[in-house]
């Protein structure tokens, strides 16, 4: 599970897309919870690597469904640089 | 479980749409009168949606040149380039493109499709990484797919996004930049000097995709690349033969030692059956006339600045804020309206591409024009006036 700041940092960006107000949790996923189109999830992602200065792969992607999912991912990768 | 049942969603989507009479997906050309005419359902239309931008479809020497190829080399080669389907017409074509290009290699593949399929997933290797524009055309997202390279995707044009990435990257990797001289969607040109410098800077190995761009971007009709002095930075070209050139085919030039070696490993160019003699001839005939036709190229900028002007001060809104190609989208504000808009615009008998999203940036809803060379300024005008009468019939507003 990742840490606490990394979730932060990324519920911090995903705030202004959060139309419905729901409460974001590890488990919230982009798709169904958030309602996120992929253009928007796009622009998520550019956002999300720019933060953290790394990149996210597009092949990466299709398994990132949750909030949790990313966040794992951003540490994995930060971790090996 | 049918394994159709996750199609529902689209079907659903599909029926949703307010089309009373026909829909894009049902439109057949029953006649083509000509580059730039065909009868759809018993009325005369003005194709304004082809992509024919140089009007080859009627060259008359790729014509008689087609007719010679079927009678003298049949219908087909029923084979792959790396077995029995290379004839000399094949390699005559290379040669011609390489020429056109004045690069050292040519490959020519069956599609336009498997050019950039076959490129970029054998290019890209398993360590590599490739680096792809956001509004890349679906052949260039397949091939991400099919490759087994690490796929990194920079916001549309953004130079300053792309070379973030970039910076990110190792030094020493393989890189693979991907850009299009124009984008097939919006008809915005790539401002492929600036992307190129830094991708250089960074190390990429760089191609361009002119499919859109070819005929009638830069003195000689090469692309974006050209018009815009920057050829010496692209590694690959790839194009098509399925716009400018009339035909269908896809090719690929470089200058590198070791091209040829695609050959063997490119595997969208060996597992399929290479193109029929005749298509061949024909597309090597319209390169020839490509090279030559400096006059359809200015007459199709004037086409495509005339049609922007008008509908511009008619108050359409534009994708571009100029005509930066032969294509001019126009944006309709929702779904509805737009495929009220299509609709009403082929029964005033205008052709033109719906696009929406996701095949459209930004989730915007487009009519997509392409005008042609052989288009008059009389037929230009005329689609000028019927898209204003089809947005008073609509109730589209104008600005």
């Amino acid at each position: 599970m990742a840490q606490a700041d990394t979730l932060e940092t990324i519920y911090a960006l995903i705030a202004p897309l959060n139309k419905k107000g729901i409460t974001l949790k590890p488990e919230s996923t982009f798709a169904s919870d958030l309602e996120l189109d992929s253009l928007t999830v796009m622009d998520l992602v550019a956002d999300i690597e720019d933060e953290f200065d790394i990149i996210l792969p597009l092949n990466l992607l299709p398994d990132l469904e949750t909030i949790g999912h990313v966040a794992d991912a951003v540490e994995k990768i930060t971790n090996k640089g | 479980m049918d394994l159709f049942d996750k199609f529902d969603p689209i079907v659903d989507l599909r029926a949703s749409l307010p089309f009373k009479n026909t829909d894009p997906f049902k439109v057949v050309m029953d006649k083509i009168l000509s580059e730039t005419e065909a009868v759809i359902e018993g009325r005369h239309t003005i194709l304004a949606g082809t992509n024919n931008y140089m009007g080859m479809t009627f060259y008359q020497e790729a014509i008689d040149a087609a007719k010679k190829a079927l009678d003298d080399f049949g219908t087909g080669t029923t084979g792959s380039r790396v077995l029995n389907g290379t004839y000399g017409g094949h390699k005559a074509l290379e040669a011609t493109i390489a020429d056109f290009y004045g690069m050292d290699h040519c490959m020519v593949f069956s599609t336009g499709y498997q050019a950039n399929l076959g490129m970029i997933s054998t290019l890209g290797g398993k360590d590599d990484f490739v680096i792809i524009d956001a509004d890349s055309h679906a052949s260039i997202y397949d091939a991400c797919s099919l490759g087994n390279a690490t796929v990194v995707r920079f916001k549309h044009n953004d130079i300053e996004h792309m070379e973030k990435r970039l910076k990110r990257l190792p030094a020493d990797a393989g890189k693979l930049l991907v850009v299009e001289g124009i984008y097939s969607m919006l008809g915005d040109a790539a401002p492929l000097k600036e992307m190129l410098e830094v991708a250089k800077k960074y190390g990429c190995t760089t191609l361009v995709d002119e499919a859109h761009s070819m005929g009638f971007c830069g003195k000689n009709g090469r692309g974006v690349a050209e018009a815009l002095g920057v050829e010496h930075l692209v590694d690959f070209f790839v194009g098509t033969f399925s716009k400018s050139v009339g035909t269908v085919g896809g090719f690929a030039v470089s200058n590198h030692p070791k091209f040829d070696v695609l050959r063997f490993v490119c595997r969208p160019y060996i597992f399929t059956a290479s193109l029929p003699p005749s298509v061949i001839a024909s597309a090597t005939a319209a390169i020839e006339g490509i090279k030559r036709s400096g006059n359809r190229r200015a007459h199709l900028w004037a086409n495509a600045n005339q049609l922007h002007n008008g509908l511009k001060d008619l108050g359409f809104h534009l994708a571009t804020q100029k005509a930066e190609s032969a294509i001019i989208a126009v944006q309709v504000p929702d779904v509805q309206l737009g495929t009220k808009f299509w609709e009403q615009l082929l029964e005033e008998g205008v052709y033109v591409n719906m696009a929406a999203p996701p095949a459209t940036p930004a989730g915007v809803f487009l009519m997509r024009v392409s005008v042609c060379a052989q288009h008059t300024s009389e037929q230009i005008e005329t689609i000028i006036d019927r898209f204003k009468r089809t947005a008073d019939i609509v109730g589209l507003n104008l600005k």
